[in-house]
């Protein structure tokens, strides 16, 4: 049996004042593409963050390629979580100081790589996704749609199992949001990494093999697409 | 559905052979029926009957095949008239969506199971149409891009439809 990229069991998960998820269930193939969908405040960003690891799931488990992200000692969970997921967000988010390519080789230099290798997986992925040429530019000297190029050059540097991505094109126009999605999605496939997107775009989620449509914190059903 | 017009529309350019305004149609709109010629050749005899367009060659043997038509000015007006007007926004085609939505609510099935097989189908559609590759030279994306986006505006109106049916129910318990 193949190991899943992620497997989340009746996760829960509340903020101080809302209930955002309410066990969610949910398995994820290598190389499969998930599109979580729902009306604004479903959950969907909650679980992308409890299933990246970024918060930290108060009920139920999450396991990432295998291991089990509450049983893993601290350090062990970011380095996991640092090069098998890859993130990206509704605004690129990058490291305003930083140019493109030290954004993109920031996830190898923290993982212990040796600067020139990693500044030059860096370059090698800034090429694939169309922006070599700003390579040396800041995120604010770019467009939101070169920015977001970036942001998946970034999320796939390290050849993660899974990349999660919150809207990613929330913020771009019709023809550079599909130009990420299209990216994203070959980006994924040439690495073999799955992909989750959560998106409460209907043309986005389109893409995808299946669609997982939660609805205040419970998934209402889900639907294969291919 | 106004092939009439559309027939007008494919003889703008110059007079033309029956089957080259059938050939004409089947490549605006790829992702529509053919048009099929017995159609075509009862549209321009109707089209010349009244008016609108006329014989220019008659070929050497005769025959609905052989023969040319062109535009008259009254065509070529008729035509301009069509395409100045907007069209009325009254229930299409889609209507059926609606009825099957009715209808599952005042026979009390599941709405939520509706949802389900129709969003897998409604986006799987939309996939089909986005993975068209799209020649520069083409209108054909036009098309896809408007049944893309009603598909689009299909699934929002479902959403909404049993976002309220779901609090009426969740209200009335
Ligand atoms: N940082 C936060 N602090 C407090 N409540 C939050 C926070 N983030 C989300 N929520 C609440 O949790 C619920 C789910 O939100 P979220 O996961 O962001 O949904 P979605 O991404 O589908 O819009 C909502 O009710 C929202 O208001
Ligand atoms: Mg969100």
């Amino acid at each position: 049996m193949t190991e899943l990229a992620l497997e989340l069991i009746r996760v829960e998960y509340a903020y101080r004042r809302d209930v955002a998820l309410r066990g969610v269930s949910l398995q994820v193939r290598p190389g499969e593409v998930v599109a979580v969908t729902g009306p604004s405040g479903c959950g969907k960003s909650t679980l992308l963050h409890c299933a990246a690891g970024i918060l930290r799931a108060q009920a139920g488990t999450v396991h990432l390629v295998g291991q089990n992200l509450a049983e893993l000692p601290e350090a062990d969970r970011t380095r996991l979580r640092r090069t098998q997921a890859g993130v990206v967000l509704q605004f690129g988010q990058l490291v305003p100081d930083l140019s493109l390519t030290d954004n993109v080789a920031l996830p190898l230099l923290l993982e212990g790589h040796e600067r020139e290798a990693a500044r030059r997986a860096a370059l090698g992925w800034l090429e694939r996704v169309g922006v070599a040429d700003d390579a040396a530019a800041t995120p604010s000297e770019l467009s939101g749609g070169q920015n977001q190029r970036a942001a998946v050059a970034r999320a796939l540097v390290t050849g993660p199992a899974i990349v999660f991505a919150d809207e990613p094109t929330g913020s771009l126009d019709t023809h550079a949001g599909e130009q990420i999605m299209e990216l994203l999605l070959s980006s994924a496939r040439v690495g073999g990494s799955a992909l989750v997107i959560v998106t409460h775009d209907n043309l986005v989620a389109a893409y995808a093999d299946r669609e997982v449509r939660l609805r205040d914190g419970v998934i209402q059903h889900e639907v294969s697409l291919s | 559905m106004a092939t009439a017009e559309l027939v007008l529309g494919l003889l703008h350019n110059g007079p033309a052979h029956g089957y080259d305004v059938k050939r004409g149609h089947d490549a605006w709109f790829p992702d529509s029926r053919p048009l099929a010629f017995g159609q075509v050749y009862t549209t321009l005899s109707r089209l010349e009957r009244d008016g609108l367009v006329e014989v220019v060659d008659r070929g050497s043997e005769g025959g609905p095949e052989r023969t040319v038509y062109a535009l008259t000015p009254q065509g070529r007006e008729h035509l301009a008239h069509w395409l100045a007007e907007p069209i009325q926004p009254a229930l299409g085609a889609v209507d059926e969506m609606v009825r099957k939505v009715v209808a599952t609510i005042r026979t009390g099935e599941d709405a939520s199971a509706f949802l389900a097989r129709q969003r897998s189908s409604h986006l799987r559609r939309i996939r089909e149409l986005k993975a068209v590759e799209s020649d520069s030279d083409s209108s054909s994306w036009l098309v896809r891009d408007y049944m893309a986006l009603h598909l689009d505006a299909d699934l929002r109106w479902l959403d909404n439809a049993l976002d309220r049916i779901t609090e009426q129910k969740e209200t009335s318990r």
